[in-house]
């Protein structure tokens, strides 16, 4: 068989399964651009005919932006806010324990390790409720605390900044220190410099997770300029059978467009971080 | 002066106090948790006090019809989901790796924005895609094969539609994955394989096949840890997992169990604790082959 023939039809094929992969976010962005009627049109506008930015002033410009039924800045807000926190401390917290377990040398490291590894397997749904509860002790429902509290610590982000750092010579902390650096300078200097890739992949990975999160903040949310956007955005839909598929839609992007800016920005972090979980392992 | 230490004299100190930061939170939000939701789920838990109630949340949920359901429809999203997402990820990956790396990042890219898009972003634009009246699928469907179905509202395409959804979010990471353990195999192997007078189907299946086990494995494991979750669709597609507890899932009759009236915490923590064991399960046989396979420490 021909080699260019193959190619062609590889690209083709592969063409036809992504376009049906990006269909729904096309649907949904070209959705956003549409009035109620041109929304519920049959046979579908496959392109607004009369596109509109009302979905957007009335999803934003409705009542008050800050506070009320429907704050949706507020919700950006809430949500960008969390979603930073999170993926700084991820960042912070993954990097000191995943040096310390790469390269120190104490008792007790191998079960701090698979404690490390059990809860990156396992979902945190499984101690929903307790966490709950823990939640609603401490008096944080409605709380900023109560939606970045639990996401401090990222077991998959220690996984990763271990296993990365495992493979960093040894040699150079040795050097460092024989120079007469410090823990803290050595760690500064030397050892996070290097660790940059694994650093970058915990920070994108712990920031889309918080972004996407959806029933942690669900149900630790009750007023509604303490929504985030991915709560806001589901409670748009008050009932299946009638909803403003104009406005759901709008909010959807609003909710989608920063993701994707850093994704678009951090593509190879991603790349390297997933595969580095899976293979070097 | 120059300081002569011998080489981590005092690393045990310093190596707890470069994990306290990670520590603090971990004992709290992610251990804590973990055994207290073991523990409450032997009370029967009111506002002001609780009872021990030893084992009778386990007892009710053998006997638990909804239960039942969720466990079973959760079981058929594994089953749905898991084979269709390995089988369609490799089969991508190995498609689009011969043909360079400016298709690598292009297929990469459009494979694995629907995961960034999130969950709650797709689930509302898939209730109106899936509507009986509106939706863009029975437009198709009508037009090509002149039916028209109600996805969501039938017993018997609700759970199936939600896989469908499911599947398309779960693409991304194992294409990522497959080119990656692609990139990985040596190409002697396969030039060896060819001289040898295997074709292009043969060397797949007994040289590439072979050496992506590691790699598939760990796709179908956390594969089956992310579809054991399946939540937001239940919620936000269909009625209170409905039609008929035709698509309530673990995760939600959970949900449903703690967050609506009557609030019947230890009950759901039960729940969860079971849903902890399961998944143990399938962690640790992830380990007994991964392990051996690729040489986790």
């Amino acid at each position: 068989m021909n080699t260019r023939w193959t190619a062609w039809l590889a690209w083709i094929l592969l063409g036809i399964a992504a376009l049906a992969a990006l269909a729904p976010l096309y649907w949904m962005i070209s959705g956003s651009f549409k009035l109620q009627e041109d929304a519920m049109q049959m046979p579908p506008e496959w392109f607004p005919q009369h596109p509109t930015l009302q979905n957007y002033t009335k999803l934003f410009a409705s009542g008050s932006l800050w506070s009320g039924r429907r704050p949706a800045l507020r919700w950006l807000v809430n949500s960008l806010l969390v979603a930073i926190s999170v993926s700084f401390s991820a960042v912070a917290t993954s990097a000191l324990a995943g040096y310390a377990l790469a390269k120190k040398r104490f008792r007790g490291r191998l079960v701090v390790f698979w404690a490390v590894v059990a809860t990156m397997m396992l979902p945190r749904q499984v101690s929903l409720m307790p966490l709950y509860l823990l939640i609603v002790r401490l008096g944080w429902v409605d709380s900023y605390a109560a939606l970045i509290a639990p996401y401090l610590c990222f077991p998959f982000g220690i996984f990763l900044v271990r296993q990365f750092m495992e493979q960093m010579p040894d040699e150079m902390i040795a050097a460092a220190r024989i120079d007469g650096a410090g823990e803290w300078r050595i760690f500064w200097y030397i050892v996070l410099p290097m660790a940059r890739p694994a650093l970058g992949a915990v920070a994108i990975f712990s920031f889309m997770g918080a972004w996407n999160e959806y029933l942690w903040q669900l149900i630790v949310t009750n007023r509604p300029e303490m929504f985030t956007l991915p709560v806001g955005v589901s409670k748009l839909v008050s009932t299946l059978t009638s909803f403003d598929l104009g406005l759901a839609m709008a909010g959807a992007t609003v909710a989608f467009l920063p993701m994707l800016a850093v994704f678009v920005m951090f593509q190879r972090y991603f790349v390297k971080g997933i595969s580095v979980g899976a293979l070097k392992g | 002066m120059i300081r002569l230490r011998p080489l981590g004299s005092d690393a045990g100190l310093s190596g707890w106090l470069f994990l306290l930061p990670a520590g603090v939170p971990f004992a709290v939000f992610v251990l804590w948790p973990l055994f207290h939701g073991l523990a409450i789920s032997f009370f029967d838990v009111r506002l002001s006090e609780m009872e021990f109630i030893g084992l009778a949340n386990y007892r009710r949920l053998i006997t638990d019809e909804s239960f039942h359901y969720a466990v079973w429809n959760t079981c058929c999203f594994v089953v749905l989901v898991v084979p269709t997402v390995w089988l369609f990820s490799l089969g991508v990956a190995a498609i689009v790796f011969p043909l360079g790396r400016v298709a690598h990042s292009f297929f990469r890219f459009a494979f694995y924005v629907p995961v960034i898009a999130g969950s709650v972003c797709l689930a509302m634009v898939w209730l109106w895609i899936f509507d009986d009246q509106y939706g863009l699928l029975n437009y198709i469907c009508g037009d090509l094969l002149g039916v028209e179905v109600d996805w969501l509202g039938r017993t018997d395409t609700a759970l199936p539609s939600l896989a469908v959804v499911v599947i398309s979010w779960s693409l991304g990471q194992p294409i990522i994955i497959f080119l990656a353990a692609l990139g990985g195999i040596p190409t002697q192997l396969h030039e060896a394989a060819a001289i040898d007078g295997a074709g292009p189907l043969r060397r797949f299946w007994y040289v590439t096949l072979p050496l992506l086990r590691p790699a598939s494995l760990f796709v179908l494991v956390t594969q089956t840890l992310g579809v054991f979750q399946v939540f937001v669709v239940v919620l936000l597609l269909t009625v209170n997992g409905g039609p008929a507890h035709a698509t309530r899932t673990v995760v939600y009759g959970m949900y449903e169990t703690a967050f609506t009236p009557p609030y019947d915490f230890d009950y759901a923590a039960a729940q969860g604790t079971l849903l902890l064991v399961i998944l143990s399960m399938v962690a640790i046989m992830q380990f007994r082959l991964l392990g051996r396979q690729s040489g986790w420490k």
